[in-house]
Parts: C-alpha cells; structure tokens; sequence
C-alpha cells in the first residue's frame, strides 16, 4: 500500500493564528492594548537607566552629576526616581490593569451567558461538551460569532491550562475545579490554542481550534454534532464499523448509536467533521488517518492509544468507516 | 603587613599559624573547617553542577533550534528541562553565591577568623554535595525528575508518574534544604554576632546586609517547602491524599505552599547578586554607595516584601479576584526597593570617576538586564497580562533576564574581582573583558527573542513545535544565542584557569577595595587576619589610618587572640566586644554525619524505612561525636 509519506511537516497549517497581539475579541483586544502601553512605559524606564549608565560612562572622568550636583543631589534622584515617580506609575497602572481591564476579562457572572461549552482536559486532548444538547467532540471547538459563550473548564487527570490566545486570557482546566472564562469572537474564523501547563510528554501536541461560525453554521453544526452516528454507507465501511466494534477502539473510544462506549479517548461519533487527528498533530485526511491508526505512539510518543498491526484491507475498511462519520 | 613588623609581632604571627594549620593534602579538604577552603569546595562543586545545567540547557536549545526536531526523546527532554531547573537554582546559583561566596568573604568582611559554627558549615557543605550527587544519579538511571522545577500535582503523583524520578526530586530537595538551612542560620549567626569591634550595624558592608536577608529569607521559605515534599511523598509512597480530590485533598495546596517558597526563592536568587554590586561598583567607581542605609533597607525590604506575593505565580488557577488583586498590589510594592537600587548603582557610577574594568562591566550587564527582567516583572503584576503571557516564553525571558542576566552576571563579574585575592594573581584584563562581551550579547541574543515568541503563542515546557507558527527564526536565533554564551563562559574559565597560573602578582589590595578582606593578605592566611581590625566607618579599608592602627596593635599584642583557636564575638548592633570564642578545628564528624545522611535518603529512596531509621540513629550519633572536645594547641 502507498506508505504515503506525510508531505506537510506535522502540524503545518497556513495562517494559524496563535497570536496574543492579533485579537479577535474585545478581552484580547483589551489585554493586547494593555501590552502596549506597559511596553512605551517600560522602554521609556529602560531607556532613562540605559542613559544614565552611559552619562556614567562619558562622564567617567567627572564625578559629579552633570549640573554639577553632588551626594545631595544623587540621594534626591535615588529617592525621586527610586521611590516617588514609581509609587505614582505603579499606582496608575494598578487601578487601570487590576481594578478596570480585568473586569473585561474576568469569568463572565453565573448564567449571563446564552450558551456555554465545557471543555474537559486530558492527556493529550480536549474534549468537548455542549451543556443541555448530547453533542460531544474532541479538540476542535465551535461557538457562534459574537455571542457571548461562557467556557467551563475542567481535568480528568492533570492540571491543563486552556488558551486561546487571540481569543482570551487563560484558565487552568484543574481536577476537582471548574473555572470559567469567555469566549467572544467579534469576526468569524479559526482561531489556534494550545494547552499552556505542562502536563507530561505530550504537552507540546495538546493544541486545539476554535471555530467562529456565523450563527445558522454553527447551528447545523451542532445539531448535526447532537445527532448519533450515521450508517456506514458502503459494503467496505459497513466492514469498518463491525472491525471497530470487535477491536479494542471501541473500549476506548464512544461512537453514539453503536455498541461503542469507550471514554478514555475521544467521541468519534462525527469524527470526519474534524479537520484534524489527535489534538491538531495530524490533518484529519484518510491517509494521515491511516498513518495514526496504525502507529499512534509515532507521532505522540507516550499517547494512551497503542498502535495496531492491521491487514491493509481491514485499516483500509476502518480508514473508509471512520472517514463516513460526518 | 607582616614584613613591617618588629621580633614581638612576628612571633605572634608565628603562633598563629601553628594555632591555625590544618591538614595538608586530601584528608586536609576532607576535614577542613576554614571557611574559605569550605567555600572553595563549594565553588567547584557549584561550578560543576552549573557545568551539567549548562549541558542540558544546550540539549534543549539544540531540540528546539528548529520545528519538529527529533534530537531528544520527549521524555528525555522531559528530564533535562526539569533537571536544567533543578541544577541551575539549588545546585548552582544559591551554593554558589551563598556558599562560595559567602562563605569566603563574609568572615573576611566582617574581620572574624571563621564562621560562627565552622563544623557545621563543612557540614553544610558535605550535605550540599551528597543531596547534588543524589538527585543527579538519576540522571544516570535515566529517571530524573520530569515533572518541570515546581513539580505541580497531579502530574507527579505515582499515578502519572509511576518511576522513582519524582522520589529523587522530592527527597532530594528535602536533603538539600537541610544544607542551605544549616547554612543560613550560620550566616545570620556570624553576621550578627562575629563582627569586628566598631562594625554597628550601619557599618556593615552592603554584601553582608545582602547575605543577611538571603538567610533570613532562606529559614523562613524552606520549611514550607519541606512539608510540600513530605506531603508529596507520603502521597506517593504510603497512601496519603494531601493532593487527591477524590478524598477531599486539594492540587491547590501543592502550588501555593510551592510559592510561598519559590517565590522568596526568587529573591534569594537575585539578593547576593546586589550584594555583589554592591561590593564591586564602589571599588571601581572609587567612592561610597549613594544612599547607603536606602539600600540596606531595600535588601532586608525586598526579602520581607517577598513572602507576600506568591499567588502572583498562580493568576490563572482561578482564584477570586479580589485575592488576585490583593496579589497584585503587593506585587507592584516589591518592585520600589529593586528601584530604589538601581538608581543607587547608576547613580554612584555616575557620581565617580569609574574604572570599567572586567568586574563593572559585568555589573553593568547585570544592570542592563536586571531592569529589562524588572519590567517585564511589572507588567506580569498587571493580572490580564499576566493571565495571558504566563506559562509562556515571554516568562522564561522574563526569569532568565533575572535569574541569568541578573543574578549569574554579578557572579561572574565577582569571580574576576575576587580572583586575586583568592588566589594571589591577577586576571587577564583584555580577555576578560572579550569574555564580558561574548556572555553579554549571547544573553541577549538566547533571551531577547522568548519574549517575542511568548507573544506569538509558543507555551513554555514543550519539546518540540509545529512549523505554522512562525517561531523557527526566533528558536533559532536563541540556540545559536546560547552557544555564544557558551563561548563567553569558556572564555572566563579559560582565563581563570589561566590566571591561577601564570597571573601576574596582585598583592593584598589590587583595586583599592573599601572593605575588610582586602586588608589582609591575598590569598589570606587561615587565620585571616594577624590582629583583629577595628572599624570606624562603612568603608574601612580607606581609613588608612585605621589599618595603620592594626600594625601597631600587632606590636603591643592587642587583639591578636594568639591564646588559641579564637575569635572575638561583638554584641549585635554596636558591635562592642563581648566575648572571645574558642573556635573548634578540623574534624571528619560533619563528613560522616553527610555520609550517614546520604545513606538515610538512599533508604528512603528505595522504602527500606527500617534500615533508613538505622542511619538517622548513626547520623545522631556522629553529630554527638563531634561535640566532643579535642585537645587544643596553645
Ligand atoms: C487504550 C485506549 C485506546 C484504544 C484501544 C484506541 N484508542 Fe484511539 N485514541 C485514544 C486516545 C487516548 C486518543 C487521543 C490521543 C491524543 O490526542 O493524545 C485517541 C485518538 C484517536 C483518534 C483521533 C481522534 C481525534 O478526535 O483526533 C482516532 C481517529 C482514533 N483514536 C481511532 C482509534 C481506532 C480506529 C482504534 C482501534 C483500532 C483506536 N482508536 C483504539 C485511545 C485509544
Ligand atoms: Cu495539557
């Protein structure tokens, strides 16, 4: 069979957007703003200790300040540049950081929100639930373009931390807790997260999407994503479907409306309406598919899915199944 | 100072060093309680293990030069990064600002003979080097911590992390504390009480002022630290539930008594690093520290400040606003003191008439980048800035401005300063400098761009990165950054090494410093100073006249303490005389109780609790031992 090389470097998608500068909401556009004005007030304070080293150094030759001051006049800059002017810049940036912009980002009140999506961290993966629908997915969040969505995060096992960074600050997914944060695109497109605690081997292959759908999109989407799957179509996926069932995937993995009800890996009830595998390491495409089946442990060394030695014919019948789950 | 001296003054010098020779050879560095031979150990040692952190930090920059690289394993990287943490704070910078350079000149500044407790700071000594040794056979094993330097829960309880890897973190983190424990209360008890008559308070160097928080700030961090490991491990190996949600414990509770530690830990990273400044920036600038008591207070400030800022390093676990407002606050006041100095140092560099020798250029590196790492320190007290940058590359630019371009920079520069008169010669001027150069733009080059690619997304702890992001350039640009740096730090022990060698002479006093060890001898006998000297001034080694006193104290027999192993203890503000001390000599019972404790922890280690309980009852046992009183020469 074609050992189809992977063509694209793992993971290369063009215009990902991970980017804590380029907001797409007003949380992030408001700590994007912060950033930069703490940066002018910032290299304006480098700069007045940049110059002074360097007066130390022209003027070395000279000991006294350059209109002439002396010990006096060193105690009083230490003091004014040292205490006073501090005191005032730390002061305002306090109340405008801490007691104003944070309200922008803080978690949205209990229920304000029209809708809200849990989103529940594993090793290595998200998976995520739509609170009063049966609709379950994996790494790959929809939500509604400006709507207010409130994000209830939690772990199965280790400390995750949930990061959007066009999107929002960040929130710890920590077993026992559920912490909130809001989620509020103001422009529909992909935004790019990745888990940002270090949670073991895979941390770095944690990432995950969140799509801003114009409202009726995201509509079909998750009605489509509430239903059970649907029924392999061809003789070779029905195929697929019964190797499912009878191998180990089904002990680890839920496919609504089958016999499978596996929970330690994602729901793959639709997973064909993903555009990636196993938390954005791979393209979502039949042979990438092919490539995950068999070796898993290849591209996430460490994963709890082991691999699978497969006749071509069966991981070809599995490959056709899965990839009819729309 | 001796050749001066008349036939009395000579003999005196004479017993002295009868009274204070120790061993030759091996047995004699196995013995040893001079602290300035206890701080050579503890500089090699230290250098050693910065020498292993330096490796693993290569490794990883060698992994993450480009995207989907496959030099390291995950697990292996796992493993370095943790270790590179581990090694680079307990094994490396602490031992040696502390240790080396604490121990050699905190007596000789002061003008005592030794520390307060000489056989328990070779104590401490042996029990820094067996806890290093512990935690880096690991590294051997191939299970070496894993879980990054603070370790959260649950990643590190046995359900994740099954191997003995957690076990030698925690245990041998727990071996460690008893080290710098040790040690801290030495150096409080020496700095307020082994002053030299005349020394108040005011009086004291800056360096010791420095010294004096850091061990303060130690005593009172460790133990918090402690009892997380023992929680730890008790969770690990016996069943406990300090952490497990499940039966009502909380992963919580490991983060927060973490910092209530790590957090003062920061402080006591960076404190000996000021005090370095603050030692080299008046020798080389040829006048007094600008606002000498501001300073001193900002050092004891900022130790004192610090206890009150840990939840800073938590803002995106979710807790209440208000206690991250509260966190906040605090976090912005910790920052006046680190202003207060920095304007001290620029300001008395620019009120002298400078020499920018190797030394002051590296405190002027160090200035550079402690206020870059200071900045960005203050924007992460603005909470939503800090709840998106943190976890992020943008903090790993942050503390390696702090804890490499801040706090290592001075010890550099302090290596070069004190060379001579550790060792008698000079370093080399030109190379020293080329070797500023090298490590002052590697650091920026390795440093500057974490700050862009946090920005850009890029979490910190990951192995590897996919090409989508546009973080190649900048990770490459850092791993060829820090093998410039590599080459810098090669190139000063290059000329150390050296130096050692074929230096020219430097005499006792090379650069004209203002305080106590340079009126002594380079190296200094092991007595340090043939008369105690007396003080009159923050300053004394340029009161001539002071020194001029000494000799002539020395004729009439005056504060020489030739009536045996002695030391005068001074009261603890005014430093009147009060007492004379009988030092004890050398000894092996520190290294034996050391060798007892290590077989404790490998015990532990392998859960053979019974035949651990036997070695703590030799380790008790042996520090009976060393109480027993040995004859004395006179
Ligand atoms: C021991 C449990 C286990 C078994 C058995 C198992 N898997 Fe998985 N699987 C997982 C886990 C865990 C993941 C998530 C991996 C990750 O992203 O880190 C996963 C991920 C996947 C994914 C990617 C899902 C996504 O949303 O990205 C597919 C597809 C998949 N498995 C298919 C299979 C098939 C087909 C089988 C049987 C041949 C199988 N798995 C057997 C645990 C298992
Ligand atoms: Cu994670």
């Amino acid at each position: 069979m074609a050992a189809v090389p992977l063509t694209l470097p793992v993971g290369a998608w063009a215009g990902d957007n991970q980017n804590a500068l380029h907001p797409a909401s007003k949380q992030e556009h408001s700590i994007s703003v912060l950033w930069w004005v703490m940066l002018v007030g910032c290299s304006i304070g480098f700069g007045v200790i940049v110059i002074l080293l360097f007066l130390g150094w022209v003027r070395r030759n000279r000991d006294y300040l350059p209109f002439g001051g002396r010990d006096r006049a060193g105690t009083a800059i230490v003091i004014g540049l040292g205490v006073f002017v501090p005191i005032v810049i730390l002061s305002l940036l306090f109340v405008w950081s801490d007691l104003y912009v944070i309200k922008t980002t803080e978690a949205p009140a209990a229920n304000s929100t029209p809708m809200s999506v849990k989103v529940i961290g594993h090793d290595w993966w998200w998976e995520i639930r739509y609170p009063g629908t049966r609709a379950v997915t994996a790494n790959e969040i929809h939500i509604p373009v400006r709507t207010r969505v409130d994000m209830l995060g939690t772990s199965a096992d280790v400390i995750h931390s949930f990061w959007v960074p066009a999107l929002n600050r960040k929130a710890d997914l920590i077993p026992g807790r559920v912490n909130r944060l809001l989620l509020d695109a103001n422009r529909p497109g992909e935004y790019r997260g990745q888990c940002a605690e270090f949670c073991g081997q895979q941390h770095a292959h944690m990432a995950m999407y969140v799509f801003a759908d114009p409202p009726n999109v995201f509509r079909r989407w998750l009605a489509n994503e509430a239903r059970p799957a649907r029924k392999p179509a061809t003789p070779q996926a029905r195929e697929g479907e019964r190797l499912f069932l009878n191998l180990p995937c089904s002990g680890c993995h839920m496919i609504r409306g089958t016999s499978a009800d596996g929970t330690i890996g994602p729901d793959l009830t639709h997973l064909a309406t993903r555009t990636t595998l196993a938390a954005l390491t791979l393209p979502n495409k039949p042979p990438d598919l092919t490539h995950w089946i068999e070796d898993p442990q290849r591209y996430k060394p460490g994963s709890k899915m082991p691999g699978f030695s497969l006749t071509s014919s069966q991981r070809d019948a599995l490959v056709a199944y899965l990839d009819g789950l729309k | 100072m001796a050749t001066t001296v008349t036939e009395p003054g000579l003999k005196r010098v004479e017993r002295l060093e009868r009274i204070w020779v120790e061993p030759r050879g091996v047995l004699g560095w196995l013995t040893t309680t001079d602290h300035k031979r206890i701080g050579l150990l503890y500089f090699f040692t230290t250098l050693a293990f910065f020498g292993a952190g330096g490796i693993e930090a290569l490794l990883i920059r060698t992994q993450l030069a480009e995207p989907n690289a496959k030099v390291l394993s995950p697990e292996t990287y796992d493993q370095l990064m943790t270790m590179h943490g581990v090694t680079m704070i307990f094994l490396f910078v602490i031992p040696m600002s502390l240790g080396a350079f604490g121990n050699y000149l905190i007596p000789l500044m002061i003008g005592a003979r030794d520390m307060a407790f000489p056989r328990m700071n070779a104590l401490s000594y042996w029990l820094f080097l067996a806890s290093g040794l512990f935690m880096y056979a690991s590294v051997f094993l191939h299970a070496a911590p894993n879980a990054g330097w603070f370790d959260y829960v649950p990643l590190a309880l046995k359900q994740y992390d099954p191997g003995r890897n957690i076990d030698f973190y925690a245990l041998g983190l727990i071996f460690n504390g008893i080290s710098s424990t040790a040690a801290a209360i030495n150096f409080i008890v020496t700095i307020f009480k082994l002053r030299a008559p005349g020394m108040s308070m005011n009086r004291m160097p800056l360096f010791c002022f420095a010294m004096l928080a850091v061990s303060l700030s130690l005593i009172f961090a460790l133990p918090s630290l402690t009892i997380d490991l023992v929680y730890l491990e008790l969770q690990r190996n016996l069943g406990f539930h300090f952490f497990d949600v499940a039966h009502g414990g909380d992963p919580l509770l490991w983060q927060h008594l973490f910092w209530l530690f790590g957090h003062p830990e920061v402080y006591i990273i960076i404190l000996p690093a000021f005090g370095i400044a603050t030692s080299i920036i008046p020798t080389f600038s040829k006048r007094k520290m600008i606002a000498f008591p501001l300073v001193a207070l900002a050092e004891l400030l900022v130790a004192f400040i610090g206890f009150g800022v840990w939840a800073h390093h938590m803002f995106a676990t979710g807790l209440p606003t208000i206690t991250l407002v509260f966190f906040a606050a605090a976090s912005m006041m910790v920052v006046i003191p680190s202003t207060i100095q920095v304007f001290a140092w620029t300001v008395t560099v620019a009120l002298g008439r400078p020499e920018f020798r190797a030394p002051l250029m590296f405190i002027g590196g160090f200035i550079v980048f402690f206020v870059l790492g200071g900045l960005t320190g203050i924007m992460f007290a603005a909470i939503p800035f800090d709840q998106a940058a943190t976890d992020t590359y943008f903090v790993v630019a942050h503390f390696h401005f702090i804890i490499f371009g801040a706090a290592v920079f001075p010890i550099l520069g302090g290596m070069y300063y004190w060379f001579p008169k550790v060792t008698g010669r000079l370093y080399h001027e030109g190379l020293a400098k080329l070797s500023f150069w090298l490590t002052f733009v590697g650091t920026a080059l390795t440093f500057f761009p974490m700050h862009i690619i946090g920005l850009l997304g890029m979490p910190r702890r990951v192995y590897t990165y996919p090409s989508s992001l546009g973080w190649g350039a900048y990770n490459l640009s850092e791993t060829i950054g820090a093998f410039i740096l590599t080459a810098g730090l090669l190139l000063i022990f290059w000329n150390l090494v050296y130096s050692r060698f074929r230096g020219a002479p430097a005499g006792p006093d090379p650069f004209f410093g203002g305080t106590l060890e340079w009126a002594t001898t380079s190296p200094p006998p092991p007595y340090n100073f043939p008369v105690i000297p007396t003080v009159r001034s923050a300053y004394p080694n340029w009161d001539a006249e002071d020194r001029r006193a000494d000799v002539a104290r020395l004729e009439r027999g005056e504060l020489v303490l030739d009536g045996g192993h002695e030391t005068p203890a001074s009261t603890v503000v005014d430093a009147v005389p009060d007492e004379v001390l009988e030092m004890p000599g050398e000894s092996p019972w520190p290294l034996a109780v050391a060798v007892c404790t290590s077989l404790l922890f490998i015990m532990l280690l392998t859960r053979h609790y019974a035949v651990a309980g036997v070695f703590a009852g030799f380790a008790l046992l042996a520090v009976a031992a060393w109480h027993s009183k040995e004859p004395q020469e006179t």
